[in-house]
């Protein structure tokens, strides 16, 4: 059996180097033999490189169907799909590398998902330095695995006031797990990052904005993580569902401001870790629904209308040592405590003392305040928002509890804002 | 009339009240502005001081110089004047007078912080608007209460209890309402018991037009519609008039009957 093995290697090593030693470079430009990408694709054999030099190709429909191929630009290179169909597709064709295009007018089309880079079966693809401009779908990924994008730009050239669904996603990974998503920037798209059964991977260092839904979109993705990503002014912020196993570090939601955005929604999901992320003027910061034994630690919540939504069904939640600065409402509630633990937190709003000094409250801080457990109880009540009566109430409240929640409560609150570990 | 309402504002200004006033709307100005420094948070101050302090001021100051010049005034009915001229020409001498230390007061800190930094002023000049216009409406409601007492007391009490009833007492019942009736579509009845108090009514109109206005739901959308509309406008600064209207009304009405 050893020997056997050992011969299918060396067959393997053998092949591998016949490969590289014959793989060849094929060159596309306006005067060379090769005039359109397409061409140079038939041609090409496994482990080719296909060098395309600077010019506009006014192509569609770029099939890749061998694998180690390399598309690569040379100088700025536009391949302009013409409104005809979608641009490069790579089909069943592993390792396969497109780098530094700039690619256009990939049309809407409401049976297919256009994309403008479509990656089909093929693992281990590359994808770097693509600037995407006026597309449908930015970068499809089905069925492959072990995938790198990144450093690209993605955007759907449409107009702010266009219907939703004529716009795809920007970043759309389908049943395609360990991705590594890295560094790009995506704006004006549906979503601007999507999940959908993707597990074991990493998104990093992204700034999704603008984009219509939310900046990134996660559905049954188990054991992912997302560190340093930036998501400003989308429509409905970030949401994070029916997975499992999430890390989420570092991150920035901002500026995600309308009636149903939220800075980060959390639906079903469990056993995850949010950490050392920023929430700054979102309408709801963190909006949870359905979620068990998640850590909230050292995450500012800076000026939200909501800091934290509670909605029923979420059982040990544990918010420890995180600042909340200046929300209208800090916790909204729904149903009963669960397990839900608030501890060690710095809220602004908080007016007890420390006569010990040891830089607790030493009277417990109840985020819930009366008018929040109004306005939760019967929505109209919002009509009262900053009235003088209300601030009254809410004051009354406050030194003697009576309506609100009395097991919600912040038994060891912050005197002073938490600054956060070493990260 | 004119001649009154002059007198009036002069008379002020050498009371020293109206200084007094606008120096108190300045410092709050320039230290909310350069305290807040956030604009948005800074105007939600600004509201409350709009929303509180204005009417509270222009309550106490029509009661004030409605009894301390009890003397002019019968003197001047004395003189073949209308009744209804002296008591009008001293509400609008004081609300002008008022008007104008709000208006300069906040105003000079508002332009100050435009010149250094380029916002959208338009929610300042709303504020301004509505402020001016609680200040009206409530000297107006505190003079008809003293022309028809000439019991200080009494007149400072029932003036005092109308402002807490609109500023406070009045969202007390709404809250009630909605409680009470909470297993109703509650928006329409919201929008009408809010647009028919003044003080409710300015609190909606500017938090409409700041960011917060998104926290207000499917309610807020209701509110935004109706005041956004062209219609829902006019009816709410009818409603504004009628309200500065109400207090020439019963002064004309109680000077009229009343025996001096």
């Amino acid at each position: 059996m050893r020997t056997f093995i050992t011969s299918w290697c060396w067959v393997l090593l053998y092949l591998t180097i016949v490969n590289w030693a014959y793989a060849k470079t094929i060159k596309v430009c306006h005067n060379c033999d090769i005039r359109l990408i397409k061409q140079a694709v038939e041609l090409a054999d496994t482990g080719d490189t296909i060098i395309v030099l600077e010019g506009r190709y006014r192509e569609s429909n770029i099939i890749i169907r061998v694998p180690d191929i390399v598309l690569i630009g040379k100088g700025r290179v536009v391949i302009d799909a013409g409104k005809e169909n979608q641009a490069v597709v790579v089909f069943k064709s592993p390792n396969v590398t497109i780098k530094n295009l700039t690619i256009k007018n990939v049309p809407f089309n409401s049976t297919e998902e256009l994309a403008a880079v479509n990656i089909l079966y093929s693992n281990g693809y590359i994808i770097e330095d693509l600037i995407i401009d006026s597309t449908f779908f930015g970068i499809l990924v089905e069925q492959s695995d072990s995938g790198i994008i990144r450093g690209c730009t993605i955007r759907s050239g449409s107009s702010i006031d266009v219907y939703e669904a004529t716009i795809g996603n920007g970043i759309h990974l389908c049943k395609s797990n360990y991705a590594l998503i890295e560094n790009n920037v995506i704006t004006n798209m549906r979503d601007g990052i999507y999940f959908e059964f993707v597990s074991n991977s990493v998104i990093r260092g992204n700034y999704s904005y603008e984009n219509k839904r939310y900046g990134l979109h996660f559905m049954f993705s188990n054991d992912d993580v997302y560190v340093n990503n930036r998501f400003e002014g989308n429509g409905a912020g970030v949401a994070v569902m029916f997975s499992k196993n999430i890390d989420m570090h570092n991150n920035v939601f901002k500026n995600n401001w309308g009636m149903s955005a939220y800075g980060l929604l959390l639906k079903e999901i469990y056993d995850s870790e949010i950490k050392h992320n920023v929430f700054i003027r979102n309408t709801t910061g963190i909006h949870v629904e359905g979620s068990a034994r998640i850590i909230y630690e050292e995450n500012d919540f800076v000026e939200n209308g909501w800091a934290v939504n509670f909605l029923g069904g979420s059982y040990d939640n544990y918010f420890y040592h995180n600042n909340f600065i200046g929300n209208t409402f800090d916790v909204a509630y729904f149903g009963r405590i669960n397990n839900n633990r608030f501890e060690e937190n710095y809220w602004n709003k908080y007016t007890g003392y420390d006569l010990d000094r040891d830089g607790f409250g030493d009277v417990p801080y109840r985020p819930v305040d009366l008018f929040t457990y109004m306005v939760n109880e019967i929505p109209e009540t919002i009509v009262l928002l900053r009235s003088f009566f209300v601030q009254i109430l809410n004051f009354a409240e406050q030194v003697v509890p009576v309506l609100t929640p009395a097991d919600i409560y912040d038994p060891k609150p912050l005197m002073q804002k938490w600054k956060w570990s070493g990260s | 009339m004119l001649k009154i309402i002059g007198y009036v504002i002069k008379d002020l200004l050498r009371n020293r009240w109206t200084l007094f006033y606008l120096l108190f709307y300045l410092l709050v100005g320039f230290a909310i502005l350069i305290f807040s420094g956030d604009f948005s948070k800074s105007t939600v101050s600004f509201l409350q001081i709009i929303l509180i302090l204005t009417p509270l001021i222009g309550t106490l100051f029509g009661v004030m110089y409605y009894y301390n010049s009890r003397d002019f005034i019968e003197l001047l009915l004395a003189q073949p004047i209308r009744r209804r001229d002296v008591f009008i020409g001293q509400w609008l001498g004081v609300s002008v007078s008022l008007g104008t230390s709000l208006v300069l007061g906040l105003g000079i800190p508002f332009l100050w912080y435009f010149a250094q930094y380029e916002v959208a002023g338009d929610q300042f000049v709303l504020l301004l608007l509505l402020g001016f216009a609680l200040g009206t409406i409530f000297t107006g409601l505190a003079m008809a209460v003293s022309v028809s007492t000439d019991n200080k007391i009494r007149g400072f009490g029932y003036a005092l209890v109308l402002w807490l009833l609109m500023a406070v007492v009045y969202d007390g019942f709404l809250l009630l309402a909605l409680i009470a009736f909470r297993d109703y579509p509650l928006e329409k009845f919201a929008l009408i018991a809010t647009v028919f108090n003044p003080i409710d009514l300015a609190r909606i109109t500017i938090l409409l037009k700041l960011d917060i206005s998104a926290l207000m739901g499917y309610t807020g959308a209701v509110f935004r519609e109706f005041l956004g509309s062209t219609t829902g406008m006019i009816l709410a600064s009818s409603v504004l008039i009628l309200w500065m209207l109400l207090p020439f009304a019963l002064i004309t009405l109680i000077a009229k009957k009343r025996d001096f």
